[in-house]
């Protein structure tokens, strides 16, 4: 039986209504005439055309051909040489000069390495007393910023200087104080950063002189008023105590993250040096703080509590160092913790240091009195810091006075008040009542709705002086000429204090007269650094102000111990990556993995895991490996910041939250660099302590977090730990065992030959390197990471390819918190597993170790390609693209590989890093690589990966090969410790040394066979050329 | 592929030391007739020819003959003062011994040209005697050389060049065709008798049976077959992979510069050092293009060419290029300053490493002391520069195998010697491989 089938071609079928359509559809297959008749209907013009078909698919062809064949040629390339080439240029060479960064949020001297006149990388300058951080690694990035402003703009509109002086002049002049001598009713004010620039302070007294109303207020976004305040009631000086650590037995920190951003940061150098245990000693570091900071888990006891109970803690601590007693309660542990400090603090004595970080003048006032009663070796106010002089009340007074009409000309440098100030909104009334004059390198919130916009240099273009600490100065040099037409804010005092001399001169006359007394200019220029004032510990005070003191301290105790608050608090706080804010366009920090979070490109509200239950907030890792989380929106008296990601931090203190500053910028970043929420909007009165209400909401936040695993499962084998007391007491054996496999069943260590699968080469002879990781010494502050970045042309792959585990970084430090109390007790917990289910079961018992404890203890390894003599990678590489160098390096030949990933799969230290994508040149990361201005940056001696192909740490061989090159050259022997890797080079705190162990000179050559020096799975027999030295933490509790 | 290239090296300068040779030669004949018909038409006294080394040397740094420089021109300068000035050869004796004291002896024409050029004083000549001065005066007097005698010399070297090589091998083959000739007759001459012979003698020469075609019994034989197809196929393979290894060697790059240089007048009539211009190659990874300012520290004297030319290479030919650096580098010719206005030189690159490849000069020139010409080819011969070695990793790795270590005098490599030595008993080579030369990353990163 034959069945009649009906194909429906489409449901409007079914509709007999329009049939009509439905059947010229079916007639024809295109709807609309195709207009062949407009090119082919025209028989005129096709017969009197003179190309035939044929002709035409010749000429087809012939094109085709050409074309390919043109194809086939090679590029030309261009060469143009200078004209008349500077002397001190060699091309190919690189050129050093000494400068100092001065943002009003960093300061630091600085090496800047240029290339052919172009500054590709920061370097620490050994003649500073501290090191660059993260944040002034990546500055040199700045200066390449596709959108910096590139000409003065008035109104929005670009005008010449000319015009610009012209105009500003003319407003200027409206405020000059008359000829008869009145005063202006109005005042011009100047609102900067911090400069602590003797030549400028020169100048703007200057400026005072020749225009009379004129006032001069200096704002730090990031405020540190009250410890200026405390220090200003106490030595009648506005700077900030200077302390150096190395010099502290026992440091006690009250809420004072010294290793980050706190008084300005600076302090890991000298911390670090007391940390490494010699001659069985080293510094005993007690912190009392609410977020988990960079000091805290470098500490060997960390107490959580809320800012609140901070200032209880600080009041109890002083009352007892004094002798005397306090009110205010405390819970029982705490209180327990704080007599057991305070019993260190005596018996350590002059020895001991205690610093606190809470913006509150009482707390301050205690901190200098505890100090100076115990005369603290590590304390300095003869030579204090001054690269802090914001000061809040006269922030606060401009802007009343902006609004009451009492401003007739604001002048800013330095400042993004609009994008900083809780109180913007009143700010920008006040800013419409004036003439505003803006200083920025960005298009910024403030900037782009200031009256005049004057582009201002980088600091790399620019010239300048700084008094870092008191009587101890660096200078800023340019390293450049300047990019775009810009000037900066000295220059244009100097035209409006009608003076013709440029800034240069200005500062070389000043230092002359003012500072260098008969030293060279010459010297302290190519220095960078001149330094008057070494570090002093605290004079003995006389009895009579000890009294006057102790009695405004005592008030202070009383005063703060009564302290409170009702439910949350939020604690603002700066990222190690991103700091004030002012480098929010710059894609190697966005992409720093803050070193406790290891969150990239975000901001978030940390909670402590006992809170976010309580809240109903939770993080999770999805399918592809990602964390998710949830919103919360935080109510600040009255304020309320929208859609906050939550993250759970362990060692969060309960009952308080932290949020950092520096994200939520939208003016003057390019749209992949606007990211996170903008906490400058809860900091009111410039307190970073806020009472706040915080409600879930609605959505998922994707974070880009890097390290998904936060605890060691009680492979206490990959960072190797011990106490002080086994350290000193116990043999190497006991502490560092070398791992024993088994031949012909008798045990035998992995580093004998008898059970090396491979011959080893004879490596004696020549170089040989090695780099020693001291993870005592390491804070995780990440400016290696950094130094990488620009040394080795690492690629920024922006928030999406984060997520999804594709990070470039060719080094990465790992971060790993306890499960248990201790990372002992989780080694304990392992080892006491037995079977797979009940108490003991390893089923349940991992599954709790994957969680970090309330109050873990924190460790952190920085991690790159380890150069193992018996590399895994290199036997499996199907094209030998990877392969092992006499000197001990694991070479990659970038135009050699095809991808596999082979090699990657083999590594057991999961340091190799693929090219997905190619991230030079291309508009899907459009990073600093994507525009000729960010690729000035590149280093040159360094190849710029392409598509589909692996990479890693190189161990910096452009490095090791320039030195042994430069070397033979010179026909000398390379001198002791020449050797240098962009990381150890920025290492600061000394963690990091590099060098050849067949050269005795070398310091590596001891540290490979130091007592505490062990390698990475070691079992695994890789043989490693990195060495890490064991942690020794200094508790008593192990 | 080394000796080869060396041989070359040697043949080239051979011929280079002939042609100077001849050219010399040639000069000295010219130059001689000249003067001495320029004696018969002066009765100065004074030697042209002394005059003319002694003008080389003191003054043309400063002084042409036709054109203005620093100073004025010279040509006929005593005759010309005597009749414009009515100044005598004592004033100038006065003038060249010690300027600036005629000047301040407020010596009216003294003065003019003081301050017609920019008041820079004519450096003093005390050494100079009179008898010197007389024969700069009788050099300064000599004619100019009319300009197509000048053009004609070198086109008659060129030529006779060209056939001294011809003769010699056209004389050998020919000598040689009329051998392998005699040889075929004489063959076919022993073939004819012989047949003759065995016809008279009776004997009868087996024909070979006629059998299938050889080219039918190649088809059917399949084993010949594969082994030919096989050879094919290798022989293809080898061709296609040649072909495809040419692919991105530029060897005999040879790009049209905007700036005719000749370095073959540079490096190779003027024997200027190559590491005079390119002097960052003793120092850095890069040897650098000269910076334009390199070119004028010659080039400010010298405004035009005079010496060997060919039809296509004129004088007026490269007058137009050293036109062309002053345009660049904006040097006012005429009045002998810079004008501010540059334009500066895109030369088109023609050694191009990729960026994957790390090439450092220094260590060559400086520390391995290899001559520049053992990579680039004899520079030196080059009127067009070009790519003289194909740059590709294999010729790198050949060198590196073969060449041994400059160890002596310097201090870095005797430490790792005497290690060596200690080691392995006495090395009389360590080649740069066995140092470490070969490994992908001291090349690739």
């Amino acid at each position: 039986m034959s069945s009649n089938k009906k194909y429906w071609k489409s449901v409007g079928e079914l509709d007999q209504s329009n049939s009509e359509a439905l059947e010229t559809l079916k007639q024809k297959e295109f709807v609309e005439e195709i207009p062949v008749d407009e090119f082919l209907g025209n028989d005129d013009t096709m017969e009197s055309s003179s190309t035939t078909r044929r002709d035409f698919l010749k000429y087809v062809g012939f094109s085709t051909a050409a074309a390919t064949l043109a194809a086939c040629e090679g590029p030309v390339v261009k060469s143009i040489p200078y004209v008349v080439k500077p002397q001190e240029i060699v091309p190919g060479v690189a050129n050093y000069y000494a400068t100092t960064i001065a943002n009003g949020f960093d300061f630091a001297s600085v090496l800047v390495k240029t290339r052919e006149g172009r500054p590709i990388k920061i370097e620490n300058n050994d003649l500073a007393n501290s090191g660059a951080n993260a944040r002034v690694n990546a500055s040199v990035l700045d200066l390449y910023d596709n959108l910096r402003l590139k000409a003065p703009k008035k109104d929005g509109k670009t005008i010449t200087w000319d015009a610009f002086d012209a105009a500003i002049k003319a407003e200027l002049n409206k405020y000059k104080t008359a000829a008869d001598g009145t005063l202006s009713s109005k005042a011009i004010v100047l609102l900067t950063q911090t400069f602590a620039s003797p030549s400028t302070n020169k100048l703007i007294a200057e400026f005072k002189a020749t225009y009379g109303n004129v006032r001069h207020v200096v704002y730090d976004a990031v405020s540190q008023s009250a410890a200026l305040d405390a220090y200003q009631q106490m030595y009648g000086e506005r700077a900030l105590a200077n302390y150096d650590f190395s010099k502290a037995d026992t440091i006690v920190s009250v809420g004072a993250d010294f290793l980050g951003d706190w008084q300005g940061g600076g302090f890991d150098s000298g911390y670090a040096k007391g940390r490494v245990p010699k001659k069985g000693k080293m510094s005993r570091h007690i912190q009392f703080e609410s977020n988990m900071t960079l000091s805290g888990a470098n500490a060997d006891k960390r107490v959580p509590l809320t800012p609140t109970q901070q200032k209880i803690a600080l009041a109890k601590i002083y009352a007892k160092v004094m002798g005397t007693s306090v009110g205010g309660q405390l819970p029982a542990n705490v209180d327990k913790a704080v007599n057991a400090t305070v019993a260190e603090i005596i018996k350590a004595g002059s020895k001991a240091v205690v610093v606190s970080g809470i913006q509150d003048v009482d707390a301050q006032l205690l901190v200098l009195a505890i100090n100076t009663k115990i005369s603290s070796k590590a304390f300095d106010v003869t030579s204090p810091i001054k690269t802090r002089q914001g000061n809040d009340a006269a922030v606060a007074e401009l802007i009343t006075d902006m609004k009451a009409g009492k401003v007739g000309a604001l002048i800013m440098s330095g400042v993004n008040p609009m994008y900083t100030l809780a109180n913007n909104a009143d700010f920008k009334a006040g800013l419409e009542k004036t003439v505003s004059v803006s200083f920025s390198m960005k298009d910024d919130e403030t900037a782009s709705i200031s009256n005049y916009v004057a582009a201002a240099p980088h600091y790399l273009e620019s010239w300048g002086d700084v008094e870092l600490t008191k009587g101890n100065y660096g200078l800023m040099q340019p390293a450049i000429r300047p990019l775009f037409d810009t000037r900066q804010f000295q220059d244009a005092l100097l035209l409006w204090n009608d003076n013709s001399t440029s800034y240069h001169d200005y500062i070389k006359s000043n230092w002359k007269t003012n500072i260098l007394a008969t030293a060279s200019w010459g010297t302290a220029l190519h220095d960078g650094v001149y330094n008057t004032r070494p570090f002093a510990s605290v004079a003995i005070i006389d009895e009579d102000v000890l009294a006057a003191q102790s009695a405004i301290a005592n008030a202070a105790a009383s005063k703060l111990s009564k302290a409170s608050v009702e439910g949350m608090e939020l604690s603002l706080y700066t990222k190690t990556g991103m700091g004030d804010g002012q480098q929010a366009n710059n894609p190697w920090l966005q992409e720093f993995p803050d070193p406790l979070t290891r969150t990239t490109w975000d901001n978030y509200l940390t909670v402590s895991a006992a809170d976010a239950e309580a809240l109903g907030l939770e993080n999770y890792n999805v399918a592809d490996g990602g964390l998710n989380g949830n919103y919360v929106n935080l109510t600040v008296n009255g304020t309320t910041l929208k859609n906050v990601p939550a993250l759970i931090q362990p060692g969060q203190a309960k009952g308080s939250v932290g949020l950092s500053f520096g994200y939520g910028r939208k003016l003057g970043l390019k749209t992949e660099m606007q990211t996170g929420v903008n906490a400058y909007t809860l900091y009111n009165n410039f307190k970073d302590v806020q009472a706040v209400k915080i409600e879930k909401t609605n959505g998922v936040h994707e974070f880009a977090c890097i390290q998904l695993q936060n605890t060691l499962m009680g492979r206490g084998d990959i960072i190797r730990e011990t106490t002080l007391e086994v350290f000193n007491t116990k043999d190497k054996e006991y502490w560092n065992p070398i791992p024993k496999v088994s031949l012909n069943h008798q045990e035998t260590p992995v580093t004998s030959p008898d059970v090396d699968l491979w011959e080893s080469f004879d490596r004696s002879v020549g170089h040989h390197f090695n780099l020693s990781i001291d993870l005592n010494a390491c804070t995780g502050c990440g400016a290696c990471v950094v130094a990488c970045h620009a040394e080795n042309n690492v690629p920024v792959v922006g928030k999406e390819e984060m997520r999804k585990s594709r990070d470039m970084h060719w080094l990465r430090i790992d971060r790993y918190y306890s499960s248990e109390e201790t990372f002992a007790g989780d080694d304990h917990k392992k080892e006491s597993m037995s079977g797979l289910w009940g108490d003991k079961g390893s089923l349940g018992g991992f599954g709790e170790m994957e969680n970090p404890s309330e109050n873990p203890q924190v460790a952190f390894q920085p991690i790159m390609c380890q150069h193992c003599n018996h590399a895994p990678c290199e036997t499996v590489c199907p094209v030998a693209a990877t392969s092992h160098g006499r000197q001990g390096q694991n070479h990659m030949a970038y135009n050699r590989c095809v991808g596999t990933r082979y090699c990657a799969n083999n590594c057991p230290y999961k340091v190799r890093r693929f090219n997905w994508f190619l991230y030079a040149e291309n508009d899907e990361f459009d990073f600093h690589m994507n525009d000729d201005l960010g690729r000035m940056v590149i280093n040159p001696d360094v190849t710029v990966r392409s598509r589909g192909v692996m990479e890693k740490c190189s161990m910096c061989i452009q490095m090791t090969q320039k030195t042994i090159l430069d070397a033979k050259r010179d026909g000398k022997v390379v001198e002791p410790n020449a050797f240098k890797t962009a990381c150890s080079a920025a290492c600061s705190s000394g963690a990091m040394t590099f060098g050849d162990v067949n050269d005795n000179k070398n310091d590596i050559a001891a540290l490979k066979d130091d007592n505490r020096a062990y390698h990475l799975l070691e079992s695994v027999g890789t043989k490693p050329n990195v060495v890490y030295q064991v942690k020794v933490r200094n508790t008593t509790e192990s | 592929m080394k000796e080869s290239y060396q041989n070359s090296e040697n043949n080239s300068t051979k011929d280079m030391k002939q042609v100077i040779h001849r050219k010399l030669g040639l000069k000295k004949l010219f130059l001689g007739l000249f003067f001495i018909s320029a004696l018969f038409s002066f009765s100065q006294e004074g030697d042209a020819t002394a005059g003319k080394a002694l003008f080389n040397s003191n003054c043309a740094a400063c002084h042409k003959l036709d054109k203005k420089m620093t100073g004025p021109a010279l040509r006929n300068v005593e005759s010309r003062l005597a009749e414009e000035q009515g100044l005598d050869r004592e004033w100038l004796y006065a003038w060249v011994k010690n300027s600036s004291a005629v000047i301040k002896s407020g010596d009216a024409y003294g003065n003019k040209i003081y301050a017609e050029y920019n008041k820079s004083a004519m450096t003093a000549f005390p050494q100079l005697s009179n008898a010197d001065i007389d024969n700069i005066l009788a050099y300064t007097a000599a004619e100019a050389p009319k300009k197509s005698e000048a053009t004609v010399t070198p086109t008659q070297s060129g030529a006779s060049n060209n056939t001294s090589g011809g003769v010699s091998n056209t004389i050998l083959l020919l000598a040689l065709v009329v051998l392998f000739g005699l040889l075929a007759a004489g063959l076919f001459m022993v073939n004819k008798t012989l047949r003759r012979f065995a016809d008279e003698k009776g004997i009868v020469i087996e024909e070979k049976e006629k059998g299938k075609s050889l080219w039918k019994a190649f088809v059917q034989n399949q084993f010949l077959i594969l082994v030919t197809a096989i050879f094919f196929l290798l022989a293809s393979g080898y061709f296609v992979y040649g072909y495809l290894m040419q692919v991105g060697v530029d060897q005999g790059y040879q790009p049209v510069q905007p700036i005719h240089f000749s370095h073959k007048i540079h490096a190779g009539d003027n024997k200027i050092d190559c590491k005079y211009c390119h002097s960052s190659a003793r120092v850095s990874k890069t040897s650098g293009i000269p910076s334009l300012n390199v070119c004028m520290n010659c080039h400010k004297s010298i405004s035009e060419y005079n010496g060997e030319t060919t039809a296509e290479y004129n004088k007026d030919f490269y007058d137009k290029q050293i036109e062309e650096l002053y345009k660049a580098v904006g040097w006012d010719d005429a009045n002998q300053a810079y004008t501010g206005v540059t334009k500066p030189v895109e030369w088109v690159r023609i050694h191009n490493l990729p960026d994957f490849a790390y090439f450092n000069h220094s260590q060559h020139v400086s520390v391995a002391g290899v001559e520049c010409q053992t990579c680039h080819g004899p520079v030196q011969d080059m009127e067009i520069v070009e790519q003289f070695a194909p740059l590709t990793m294999g010729w790198c790795i050949n060198c590196h195998r073969d060449t041994g270590l400059k160890i002596k005098g310097n201090d870095y490599y005797k430490k790792i010697h005497d290690q060596l030595t200690a080691k392995y008993g006495d090395l009389n080579k360590i080649t740069v491989a066995q140092m470490g030369g070969l490994e992908c990353g001291k090349c690739h990163y």
